[in-house]
């Protein structure tokens, strides 16, 4: 039993010299085309090939890690994983609690999405958005009643069964969705709000967020980036 | 996964819906549930373990057991369950953290905690982050799991401990007319008759754990209703196999799902009752 004991607690303080320059990528992998879970069960998207090619500029090892969105923030600072690359829009509230890395994709519009044919009061009725996000935020300040959901794939049903009469979310997302639903949804207004998407890094971890923004302005000064964006976003996207 | 399955948009019909179940991203829907098959089957006897110390542990002659007893029975059956299962994973995994931080790290003079952040040296994070993802997985199943345990433990403690008292106390004095001592008797008659009086307590618990599997995905698991709704969700193009909104379809499995294991688990109790009331003066397993 002595023995069990002990060789258990050297194997839980054991050193193991392989830890050198691994980072884990937090994402929440349910909001496409940044980030989603595809058919191979992959982490798929314009963030996987933008952070896969920060990693490969950088040195650095890099592996994914699916987080729900909810708890994205409180898992990156209890040290689950090292970085927030989840389409989230650089703020100032966040800004206090996380540090952001310069912004990899720029301001882009955010869409209210309806049923076609319905008059949505966007100031008075009920807007659905996701928990946590700017959109959220903005909509709780408009005056409409603000209904919110854990993922963005639920604010968008709750506009399908007639919780909501709009749903309020970053273009990119409902792009695809308004254009492949054949007529049910319309895009009813537009909103500019927030700035650009940035990495979320600890705000301890200084010399991480120095490699990720020197990474991103070498991806920038080549064209590379805006290729990902043109990519992902189709050419009348916004680039640098 | 099959040749045929190369392209999905050419596919049509059956064959269609048979390469969209059998994708690697329905591989992983199938072995979440054997994670929480294997969740539950590993719960079970560990929330049986501390039960049956809390238990004894109130029951003891020594008065500082019986205290923590109580303290740990009371305190898990007042405050709301999903408190423990965020607190105890984050709390063990800090307090290791932090324990090989201060072993493997003794040169690191920066404070663990720094405004919001928990910052421990590369060497003392569990797993490393290099590890490979399923020992990521391992850990964060163990950690789901002793959050189980220790929940369940009070729950099953509570009704052990009915149970304990609940044996009629002639049986009691019969062994001690015997001349035997008061461990035998409480291993030779006290254990051997409490079960049939445990089981109903038991079979409740049994089926709640059954049905507090989902909360494994606020542990970081992927379990099946996670899987049920990203597979279910909408899929637009950017996906291989598009689809509307099928959350439904994945829910309805669970249901099935789940309705078949509570079916299960009661006929198997119904069995254990029956067996464990033959010679007792109780009227379980007599009504049916």
């Amino acid at each position: 039993m002595k023995k069990i004991i002990l060789s258990a607690l050297a194997a839980f303080f054991m050193v193991s010299s392989a830890y050198a320059d691994t980072v884990r990528m937090g994402t929440e992998g349910a909001y496409p085309p940044y980030n989603f879970i595809n058919d191979n069960g992959e982490v798929d998207g314009f963030e996987k090939d933008v952070g896969d090619m920060l990693c490969i500029r950088a040195n650095l090892d890099c592996v994914w890690v699916i987080n729900e969105w909810d708890s994205i923030i409180p898992n990156l600072v209890s040290g689950n994983y090292d970085t927030i690359i989840a389409g989230m829009s650089i703020t100032a509230e966040r800004d206090e609690v996380i540090d952001f890395t310069q912004d990899y994709f720029p301001p882009s519009p955010s869409v209210y999405m309806g049923m076609s044919g319905s008059d949505v009061d966007l100031e008075g009725g009920v807007i659905a958005a996701q928990t946590a996000t700017i959109q959220a935020g903005y909509v709780a300040e408009s005056g409409a009643t603000l209904v919110e959901f854990a993922t963005a794939e639920e604010t968008i049903s709750a506009v399908q069964n007639g919780e909501a009469d709009a749903v309020l979310a970053d273009g990119d997302y409902l792009a695809s969705i308004i254009a492949e639903s054949g007529g049910e949804f319309a895009n009813v207004g537009e909103v500019s709000i927030g700035g650009g998407v940035g990495m979320g890094i600890r705000e301890s971890d200084g010399d991480l967020k120095a490699t990720m923004d020197k990474a991103i302005s070498s991806m920038k000064e080549d064209g590379s980036l805006n290729a990902l964006i043109k990519k992902w976003f189709g050419n009348d996207a916004n680039t640098f | 996964m099959f040749s045929y399955c190369a392209d999905p948009k050419t596919l049509e019909g059956l064959i269609w819906l048979f390469c969209y179940i059998t994708t690697v991203k329905h591989m992983s829907f199938y072995v979440s549930f054997l994670v929480v098959m294997g969740l539950i089957t590993l719960a079970a006897p560990l929330a049986m373990a501390f039960g049956f110390a809390g238990a004894i542990a109130c029951r003891s002659s020594i008065r500082l057991f019986r205290y923590l007893g109580k303290t740990y029975l009371a305190m898990i059956r007042g405050i709301p369950d999903i408190v423990f299962f965020l607190f105890i994973p984050i709390a063990l995994d800090q307090a290791f953290e932090y324990l090989r931080h201060k072993v493997l790290c003794p040169e690191v003079t920066e404070a663990v905690r720094q405004g919001n952040d928990f910052v421990v040296c590369t060497a003392a994070k569990l797993p490393l982050s290099s590890a490979s993802e399923w020992v990521h997985d391992f850990y964060g199943f163990s950690l789901a799991l002793l959050a189980f345990g220790f929940v369940f433990g009070a729950f099953t403690g509570n009704v052990l401990l009915g149970a304990m008292s609940a044996v009629p106390k002639a049986q009691l004095e019969t062994g001690e007319a015997f001349g035997f001592s008061p461990r035998q008797i409480f291993r030779r008659i006290l254990l051997k008759q409490m079960w049939v009086y445990a089981l109903p307590g038991l079979s409740n618990l049994w089926m709640i754990l059954i049905k507090a599997t989902p909360l494994l995905f606020l542990l970081g698991i992927e379990d099946i209703v996670y899987w049920a709704k990203e597979l279910g969700g909408i899929k637009t193009g950017v996906y291989e196999y598009p689809h509307p909104d099928w959350r439904a379809w994945y829910f309805g499995v669970l249901l099935i799902f789940y309705l078949l294991l509570t079916y299960l688990s009661q006929l198997v109790f119904d069995k254990l009752t029956f067996r464990l009331s033959l010679g007792q003066a109780t009227m379980a397993g007599k009504s049916n």
